[in-house]
């Protein structure tokens, strides 16, 4: 079946189950985005272990989802992973550092003689949720801004030069880092406005979650009132993120010689020229404002699910803008003929085709994850089922 | 290659070898521990006894620190193929993804899933489901190992790919000959017991602990008749695949088994240094280095080739070569391997130039030499740069061995006393019990040490040398995130230690109380 795809279909298959990962990742960070707000919506230990405990069932798919998505970008595009991981390298490390802290927090924040302390563990739970959200939104961001790095296939056989015979090279000496503080082209106020708006995504769809999992009035009427301020803030910071985007110089790819250039408008023009794509954005955007209204106006608990696929398919919708319609999805400034398109940096044809009978599990696996998911939260976690369970965080 | 940084190169290998050594403390555990879980909860869904549900449900406390810990330095692994070994992604990351996305796919999110009923779901879904989550959990995270150790495997015995000259990359054109290659299937069924018996391990040693402190005598027995028996299945069976393990490495990576032998010259009827004290090895390979031994003649013909008269081939033999037994020298392997690396520059600018005769032939000199590509790094350095650490490679390969044989006679010993019901009597044995745990812990790292260290400079055999494989950063930014990392795990490691501890005080009892 997948066999007689041609590379170029194939390649388009991975962007688009790398774009479905991506998607799936950012909504699962409601999990951070609750990490952020354990103390601001908890004023009681037992109003605290509700959260952690709402928050605990799920933390693990959304890291699971992180694993994946880093492993298929890894098959299916290894140009960008060896690139971007092993050239942004304090970027993705600050990333990891921080999951790796979160994965024990859970498990360890009150267990007795756990040697940090309670604190310690729901501080690392904070760093987790702020670095996770924002970093892995300004990562994202610079799929649109570039990065300064460069890729040359002949230093693998070049032992004279002088140089060390690694193909890709990152260009500056804070290795990704410079995300954050990049003037030109003012790519720091977009790639921060990505990764804060993410972060006020993750706060906002954590407070619909608690709605929807937590059964206790004194929560729900703090989660509605940080749903208000988060909601806010999230618009500020994704209304600048798109205005922006649509009127940014993007990398465009000649369709013939390959080559990167510069386009005017060119994240628009994608929008328009692929008006699924642009369906899917205006769907998903309305989606999630659709969950928020209903949560603050017609005191639905539905509004996580609105929320929810409406973040989906707006993510997936800026993943299409970034890699189809013969764009550059990890543009270099430094040179823009090493930018990393879908093409350029994929897997062989055999490879992607392996690749893609395994992805007919997906959505085996997203079945029993969805069963799994409504099997637990059937009930609503409440203030007698926390004091009660042995087995808590 | 005046350019390599060396200390780049040692750091970056540093830091690997330390992130992979603190997550093999806990994953073993894991593996092994959640099939003795639902292999007890089984029990209890069986018999209907509640004790059977008490003694899963003590066992799957202890089994969440351990998981817990075992996630948080995992995730590192995955990412640090890139961030730190930046051009080996590129080079085989066709082959190389695969695997690590199908673990993800397959396994991780099952083990994640389905470990949420098995820590919550008590009460909100049937006895019959919880137990069928408790196994997914079991197979899932022995499934994430198999995909694993498939490519660790394929990193000692690269097989099923031919390397494309236009996009500088081994290219995948065999999967299942991936899959199935005898090393792998070797390499898989050697860890994932090993894993079974350092769990059974901590199993009984744990128990022996509340047997000789007169608590909990009936969980502990049962314990000890679960885990035994695993243990002493998963001991004879980890025997089995190390033979297997051994000949594999004979024959696709005989500088490591020269290494794990302390064998500098070759010989037939090679013998099996059974205990050994090795001198401060230098790289003088001349000589031999055995300060005292106990040599068992002919064993390690035996061993690696399944025949007495077999000649296995020492350090000298390998790095000097021997022309009787067709042992090409390393020179000449650098030489080959540079040859093949210079005709891939020459076929790039003949392509490039459009000059397709030159192409053509340059190509075919780079295919007729790609077998030993990656020694042509090694151009201008002393052969003798090539040659693994020996002295650790032998300690920790002994070390494993003596380890495991024990293993054996020790679950025959703890299953003997506690069918026959006297274990409650032998203080000594329970107290070697619990003395057992870190041993098994030991033989876990040594393990992966004879593995890793033994095929130093490779990081794909032959083709893919350490120093050609690193990503290109400053190496200060990699001390500094190799301390942060000794910093972090060190400090998760008391933690887990102390919450271990503690919980194991407390007791079955307590613990269900709280």
């Amino acid at each position: 079946m997948f066999e007689n795809l041609s590379l170029l279909a194939l390649q388009e298959y991975w962007w688009l189950i790398i774009s479905v990962l991506g998607a799936a990742l950012v909504f699962l960070l409601f999990v951070q985005g609750g990490q952020t707000m354990i103390y601001k919506l908890g004023k009681t230990e037992i109003e605290r272990k509700m959260i952690v405990n709402s928050l605990g069932r799920k933390w693990e798919l959304t890291f699971s989802t992180l694993v994946v998505f880093g492993g298929a970008f890894f098959a299916s595009f290894p140009l960008f992973y060896s690139t971007s991981f092993g050239g942004a390298y304090w970027v993705w490390m600050a990333i990891l550092f921080a999951f790796i802290i979160q994965a024990v927090s859970y498990e360890y924040r009150t267990k007795a003689n756990n040697f940090l302390g309670t604190k310690t563990y729901e501080t690392f739970l904070f760093i987790n949720g702020l670095l996770a959200t924002v970093l892995l939104g300004a990562a994202v961001a610079t799929f649109f801004t570039g990065s300064q790095f460069s890729v040359d296939f002949n230093r693998l056989t070049d032992l004279t030069s002088g140089e060390m015979p690694i193909i890709s090279s990152w260009e500056t000496p804070f290795y990704g880092l410079e995300a954050i503080w990049t003037t030109s082209n003012l790519a720091f106020l977009t790639n921060l406005s990505l990764g804060l708006a993410v972060f006020f995504l993750a706060r906002l769809l954590a407070n619909l979650y608690f709605i929807n999992n937590i059964d206790d009035d004194t929560l729900y009427e703090r989660n509605l009132k940080c749903l208000k301020n988060n909601s806010i803030v999230f618009l500020v910071f994704f209304l600048f993120f798109v205005i922006r985007l649509m009127f940014i110089d993007g990398f465009a790819v000649n369709e013939t010689s390959k080559e990167v250039f510069m386009q005017p408008n060119k994240y628009f023009h994608n929008l328009i020229e692929m008006p699924i794509v642009l369906i899917l954005f205006l769907v998903g955007v309305v989606l999630v404002l659709f969950g928020i209204y209903k949560a603050l106006f017609k005191a639905s608990k539905k509004g996580i699910w609105f929320s929810g696929s409406g973040t989906f398919l707006t993510v997936l919708a800026l993943f299409f803008i970034a890699g189809y319609n013969n764009t550059s999805f990890y543009p270099s400034t430094f040179d823009l003929q090493s930018s990393l398109t879908i093409e350029n940096s994929s897997s062989s044809h055999y490879t992607l085709t392996a690749m893609s009978y395994v992805s007919l599990m997906v959505p085996f696996v997203i079945a029993y994850i969805w069963y799994v998911w409504k099997a637990m939260d059937n009930e609503p976690i409440t203030k007698q089922e926390v004091e009660e369970d042995n087995h808590m965080y | 290659m005046e350019h390599i940084d060396f200390s780049l190169v040692d750091w970056s290998r540093a830091q690997f070898a330390l992130t992979a050594l603190y997550h093999w403390i806990f994953v073993p555990l894991t593996l092994g521990l959640s099939f003795i879980i639902a292999i007890m909860e089984t029990l209890y869904v069986k018999t209907g006894n509640p004790e059977w549900k008490r003694i899963t449900k003590y066992w799957m406390s202890l089994f969440g620190i351990n998981f817990a810990i075992g996630v948080a330095t995992g995730i590192i692994l995955e990412f640090e193929f890139g961030t730190n070994w930046s051009n080996y992604s590129w080079f085989v990351g066709d082959i190389f993804g695969a695997p690590l996305a199908i673990e993800g796919i397959m396994a991780f999110f099952m083990e994640s899933t389905f470990i949420a009923i098995m820590f919550f779901g008590w009460n909100k879904v049937s006895k019959k489901f919880h137990l069928l989550s408790s196994w997914l959990v079991a197979i899932g995270s022995n499934l994430s190992a198999l995909w694993i150790l498939v490519a660790n495997a394929w990193m000692q015995n690269p097989t099923g790919m031919q390397f494309n000259p236009e996009t500088a990359r081994n290219e995948m054109v065999d999967f299942w000959s991936i899959l199935f290659s005898p090393v792998a299937i070797n390499k898989f069924l050697h860890t994932i017991t090993s894993g079974y018996v350092l769990a059974s391990i901590f199993v009984i040693g744990i128990s022996a602990w509340y047997i000789i402190r007169k608590r909990e005598v009936i969980l502990g027995k049962r314990s000890i008749v679960v885990a035994g028996t695993f243990g002493l299945i998963a001991s004879l069976y980890l025997a089995f695949t190390g033979d297997g393990s051994a000949k594999a490495v004979a024959q696709y990576q005989p500088m490591k088994l020269a290494a794990m032998e302390g064998l500098y010259h070759g010989s037939e009827n090679a013998p099996l240094v059974a205990i050994g004290i090795l001198d401060d090895v230098e790289i003088n390979v001349d000589e031999d280095h055995f300060i005292a031994e106990l040599p068992i003649p002919g064993a390690l013909s035996m061993l690696a080739f399944g025949d007495f008269d077999a000649f296995v081939p020492g350090i000298y033999d390998l790095v000097h070569g021997n022309e009787e037994q067709g042992i090409i020298s390393y020179q000449e392997k650098i030489k080959i391997g540079k040859k093949s690396i210079d005709a891939l520059k020459a076929y790039k600018v003949a392509k490039k130039e459009g000059n397709t005769n030159e192409a053509e032939k340059q190509l075919k000199i780079f295919k007729e030499n790609y077998k030993y590509f990656g020694f042509g790094y090694y151009a201008g350095h002393d052969p003798h740069e090539l040659i693994p650490p020996v002295k650790i490679t032998f300690y920790a390969f002994h070390i494993m061995v003596s380890l495991g044989t024990y293993f054996i006679l020790f679950f025959a010993l703890m299953l003997f006393y506690t069918l026959k019901n006297k274990i409650q009597d032998k203080n000594f044995i329970l107290k070697l019990a619990v003395w057992t745990i870190p041993l098994a812990f030991i033989s876990q790292e040594a393990g992966w040490i004879v593995a890793e260290v033994g095929r130093q400079p490779w990081v794909i055999q032959d083709l893919m040398p350490t120093i050609a494989a690193v990503s290109k950063i400053a190496t200060t930014n990699v001390i500094i995130t190799f301390f942060l990392f000794l910093a972090v795990f060190t400090a998760l490691l008391i933690a887990e230690f102390k919450i271990m501890l503690t919980q194991i005080k407390k007791g079955p009892e307590e613990i269900s109380k709280n």
